[in-house]
Order: C-alpha cells, then structure tokens, then sequence
C-alpha cells in the first residue's frame, strides 16, 4: 500500500482566507469566466507547495487574467500592457530569493507582449508564468486575439478571423522553457500539479490554461452557455500522449480527427541554469 | 552611505582624477550614489553608458541587463526599484520615446528610478551621433496624462556625474523619476573629472508601522508628508501596486473622481512643492546686466562665450543658466525678468525652454535657436541682442 504523503489538507474556505484580500471583493470576473478556476488552482499549489506568502511576487499585465494579483494577499505589481515579463525580470534579476509569479493572458503574453515573452524565456528565468489562453481580448469587448482560432468572430474579425493563431505552448518550448504544460480549467488536480510542478522547477515555467470567456468569446462562437464552452473544450481536447500514440498508430480516420484537437499535458521538462544562477556565478568569478 | 562600499566604489573606478566622457561620468555618478541595478537597451550615443555599467556593476555586486527593447529596460528598472535597488537606464531619443509608457507608469506607482537621456536630433532616427536638446518638453510631458518630473541638464562632465548623483537622491527622496538630460556632445566629450572623497546619500524611507498599519500610498508618517514611505518587496508589507488610478491603500479607485483627483495633485504637489528648493540656477554677471542669455546643457556652453564677448564689447549681457529644467524655476524667472530689458533663450532645438521662459518672464524673450547637431557660435546668440 502506498503511503500517505504527510500533505495539510485544508479547506477552500481557509485558502480563501488565508490568500485572498477581502477588501477586493467583489472580484470583476464575469458569470462562467475561467479566471476564479485559475486563481483557485494557483492558490491551492502555493499552499501545498508551502511557498512564504511574504517573499512571493505576483506581477501581471493588462487585461482580466492581470487581475488576478489584486485578489491575492502579497506583493504585486499590475504593470503596463504586455510587460510583466520585463518588470519580473527586474524583480528577479534584482532580489532573486522572492518567488515570482506572474499571471498574463493571450493578448498580453503573445500580442503586444510577445517580443517581451520570447526573451524571458529565453533568458530562463527562474519564475513561473501562468497564461490563461481564452482566444479573446475580454477586458476590451471581444476582438480578434493573437490565438483566435481561424474562422471564429470577435468584434474586429466580425466575418471570421482570417489569420492563423499563435500556439503559446510551442512559442514557449520553442524559445527555451524549461517547464511546459497546458491544461483547460474544468480540470482541477493537473493544473495544480504543473503549477506545483512549475514552482519546483529552477527555471522558466510556463503554465497555459485554457479558459471560457462566454461574455466576449463564446457568445460569438455559438457557445451562448458556459456549459458549451466546457464541452467544446472537453470536446476538443487530447491528451499529449494519447495524442502521439494516435499519430504513430492510429488509422487514417483517427489521425485525420487530430487535425481539429488541442493537445493537453505536460509538453517539456528541462534542466538548465537559470539566468539568476549564471549571474550569481559571474559575481562569484568576479570578486 | 555605507564607507565600506563607497570604497569598493572608488576601487572600481580608478583615479581619482579622470579624463573621461560624459556617458562614463553618468556611471560614475550612478555608482557613487548606491545605483545596484542597470536595465537597457543599446542606442547611439548612450550605449558607451550601457557598456561601462556592463563593466562596473558586476565588480561591486550590482546588476546589469541587457533587455530586448527600451520599453523593457525601463520596465525591468521599475521592477527592480520595487526590490529596494537604486536602479537606472539610460537611452537618447527614440529610446526615450519608447520608455514614455513605462515612465507614466513610474509616476504613477511613485517609483524611484534615474533616466539619463543623452539627447540626439530628432524626430524619429534624425542624427544619431549628433547632439541636440530637442526632449526637454518630452522630458516635461512625454507620457500621458498629468505629472510632474524633477529634470536636471548639467554642461561639464564633472557635472554630470554631480548631477547623476544628485538624480539619485531625489528619485529616492520624492519617488519619482529623476531625468538627467545631456546630449551626444556632453556624452562623448572628454574632461577632467575629480572623483568626490564623500558622497552624500539619500534613502528613501520605509514604513516604522507593522504591516497591518501602513497604508502605502497615504501620508507620508515621517518624511515628507506627500511622499508615502516605501515598502520593498520581500518585506512583508504585501503591497499592491498598479498603473490604475488607486487609493491610499493602493487598491484601484477607477471610478472616483475624488480619488483620482487626491492621487494625482498629490503626486505632482510632492515635487511643485519644492520647486523654489529644487530651483538651481548659475548666474554670471547678471548684477547689471540688461539682456540676459538664459541657457541650459551644451548651449550654455556657448552662452558663457557669447558672455564674454558681449563684455569685452562693453555690452551688459549676463548669464543665467538652468541646471534644473523641471520643475521650471518660475520665481527665478520671474525675479530676473524683471530686472533686465529682454531675454534670449538660447537652446538646441526649436524652441521648447523659450515658450516657458516667455510665459513668466516679464520682459521681452527671444529666442536663439540652433539644430542640425551643431552647436552656436557665440556671435549667433549675440545676432538676437
């Protein structure tokens, strides 16, 4: 029989009060929004990862998902548009015994933000990003994001969008992270594992969640209810290895059906030196 | 500050006397008021800035890195100031133009940082190795919306290093951002420079009450009342902060004209408060003068030898010069204006000082105005006597 791990189990309702800063309430998210799951998942990592509340950063950028910090009981810094990446690196780079968290979404990370992001992560700074992906610039009303899939609407691609969206996990693992996982949000206990998983890792760690935005996404795109967003997702979601097995195995049929699925899971994992590491060395060469 | 690392310091940089350029006086300025971290982005001419700052930082435990783009050095520097370190860029025009979004972001998160802007003729790539003054008006109203910058333009290289210094401890005395304003001519010319014995320091304050008590953007409780004490990340405070319009506690307060209406006139009030201690101004030969050659940076360089022409001739021309550009000296303006017959402004770009000299002056103003990289001739500035 395997053992139990001497994990404290605690109560939702004392991650809330241990976390959140009431004096926030209510939050700004809307009915069906992702971003409470997201928050929630982060909250529940922290504390099964024991991180010291008083030396944790969290930093976003614009937009909903940038909100999140507010609700959480630390230090924050809600920056400009599309550069918490380059204010977390002055926050590391600078003081690199606080953890850093940083919480963005698909228009902020790959948008205005994209050049920021690909050099974070190739810097490999030892943080942990948290993108939530809902395909939609929310906060503004619903216009065409840099990972709008092909064909759906938004209110500045009101006749489909026209170009083909960006993949963040690959973006990720194409510049150099060394930890990268997608999940969508109605699943809880793997997207607390990545983002336990990314706070161990000494490196870049890049933690994408799928989220539902009814109010500017899903309204456009035949997802009225929040519901149908769940199933669209539970729908068109593939495990990464179930994924692989299907192309090296699968009949022509099953692999033709790949074409339309997201692939979940845990895409890499990497040692590698973070920049904050290399830096601490070089001081080192140089005393 | 501490003597222990102000001699690791002097270690670092050498002799005592030096003949260096002005962008190697920024960082020796820099790293004698305590600057620890360096975020930038290469332009001409103040990469050589960049460079040294590669060089000398490391050797007394500071941090320096290279970002992708202006828009992240400054944002790294915001981001490293709220760690508790003295940090600092340094660009010229189109850097300076990129960083706007993220300088409007410091005023507002009231973030210590130093900017040097080595100055280049524009707009846009213009001349890039060739000097100007034309982002003083940036270096005023550069970012969106209302604030309020404490700007400094020094004409010696022993004086930009003073001046960087200076910016230090008044970014950390009023957190803001502090510019210091040179231009390609200052940053690439060479004078001796004495490095100082003692370095006078200022540290910006942090909060005395626990956690629970402070309230990160209120009074302050035993500095300036309008400058809030600051909390580094990493210390407990669990402080929020955001671009939004916030109240006291930091928390946003979009909607509140009250709120915002507190925020920003505090915030520009912290520095106009201070304008006549902030005030700094050299006067030469201004007891009798009837025309005054008022002049900042480089310029003022030729004023002081249109002055001593104008003398020679036996005209009484006196000197002024602003090495506190904002917040604009308007009582000093005012006082001298009224003691001479007229007033020439002479700068390197278009007009910018002028206007403001003009809207307090109390006696004719003109203007003497050169671009194109090349600096008056001191015949050139007296033409407008």
């Amino acid at each position: 029989m395997k053992e139990k791990k001497s994990v404290n189990i605690v109560s939702g309702k004392k991650i809330q009060e241990k976390y959140l800063r009431d004096e926030m309430m209510p939050h700004i998210f809307c009915n069906g929004c992702g971003l409470g799951n997201v928050l929630d998942y982060a909250l529940w990592a922290i504390e099964k990862e024991g991180l010291d509340m008083d030396k944790t950063v969290f930093l976003s950028g614009i937009g909903c998902s940038s909100r999140i910090p507010g609700y959480i009981h630390a230090d924050a810094l809600h920056t400009t548009h599309g550069r918490a990446l380059a204010f977390a690196t002055g926050v590391k780079m600078a003081n690199p015994d606080l953890n850093v968290i940083v919480f963005t979404g698909d228009g902020d990370c790959m948008g205005i933000g994209g050049n920021h992001f690909i050099h974070a992560v190739r810097r490999n700074l030892d943080i942990t990003v948290i993108a939530v992906n809902n395909y939609i610039y929310g906060m503004t009303g619903g216009q065409v994001a840099p990972t709008t899939p092909e064909g759906h609407f938004a209110t500045t691609s009101p006749y489909g969008n026209i170009e083909p969206p960006f993949n963040m996990s690959d973006m990720a693992k194409a510049a150099g992270a060394t930890y990268v996982a997608r999940w969508p949000v109605f699943k809880p206990h793997q997207p607390i594992n990545s983002i336990r998983e990314g706070l161990q890792n000494k490196g870049f760690s890049f933690i994408e969640m799928l989220s539902p935005c009814t109010t500017a996404y899903g309204r456009r795109n035949k997802f009225r209810r929040i519901e149908d967003l769940w199933a669209h997702y539970e729908e068109k979601t593939i495990l990464a290895e179930d994924h692989d097995q299907i192309e090296k195995f699968g009949t022509q049929e099953e692999r033709k059906a790949l074409k339309d699925k997201i692939k979940i899971g845990v895409f890499h994992r990497e040692t590698k030196k973070s920049l904050e590491q290399r830096y601490q060395e070089l001081l080192e060469e140089l005393k | 500050m501490m003597t222990d690392y102000l001699e690791k310091v002097k270690k670092a940089l050498g002799p005592k006397k030096q003949f260096i350029h002005g962008d190697t006086a920024v960082c020796y300025g820099a790293l004698l008021a305590g600057c620890n971290f360096f975020g930038g982005y290469p332009i001409t001419p103040a990469s050589e800035i960049a460079e040294m700052m590669a060089k000398l930082l490391p050797k007394v435990g500071g941090v320096v890195i290279q970002m992708e783009d202006e828009l992240a050095g400054m944002a790294s520097i915001i981001g490293a100031s709220w760690t508790g370190a003295k940090a600092m860029t340094a660009t010229s025009g189109p850097g300076f133009s990129l960083m706007q979004e993220n300088i409007g972001f410091a005023f507002m998160s009231e973030t210590p940082v130093v900017l040097a802007n080595v100055q280049r003729s524009g707009p846009s790539t213009g001349q890039p190795t060739l000097g100007a003054e034309g982002d003083m008006m940036q270096a005023r109203y550069g970012s969106h919306g209302d604030y309020q910058s404490i700007t400094l333009s020094p004409n010696t290289i022993q004086e930009t290093m003073e001046f960087t210094i200076k910016a230090f401890n008044l970014a950390e005395e009023y957190r803001c951002p502090v510019f210091v304003m040179t231009s390609a001519d200052i940053g690439h010319m060479r004078e001796m420079v004495t490095i100082p014995e003692e370095v006078e320091t200022f540290e910006r304050k942090k909060p005395k009450v626990p956690p629970e008590e402070y309230v990160p953007f209120g009074k302050g409780q035993y500095g300036k009342e309008k400058v809030p004490e600051f909390a580094p990340f990493g210390t407990g405070y669990k402080t929020y902060v955001t671009g939004l319009t916030h109240n006291e506690f930091g928390f946003p307060a979009t909607d509140d004209q009250q709120d915002h209406d507190r925020l920003i006139r505090r915030q520009i009030e912290k520095v106009t408060d201070d304008r006549e201690k902030l005030t700094d101004i050299e006067q030469r030969d201004m007891e009798d003068a009837d025309v005054a050659l008022v002049s900042y940076g480089l310029a003022s360089r030729s004023a002081l030898g249109a002055l001593s022409v104008a003398r020679e001739r036996g005209e009484k021309v006196g000197y002024f010069r602003l090495k506190t550009i904002w917040p604009f000296p308007i009582k000093a303006i005012n006082e001298m204006s009224k003691k001479v017959d007229k007033i020439i402004v002479a700068e390197m770009n278009t007009g910018q000082i002028y206007h403001k000299v003009k809207e307090y002056a109390d006696c004719e103003v003109v203007l003497s105005s050169k671009i194109g990289g090349e600096v008056h001739t001191p015949n050139e500035i007296l033409a407008e006597v």
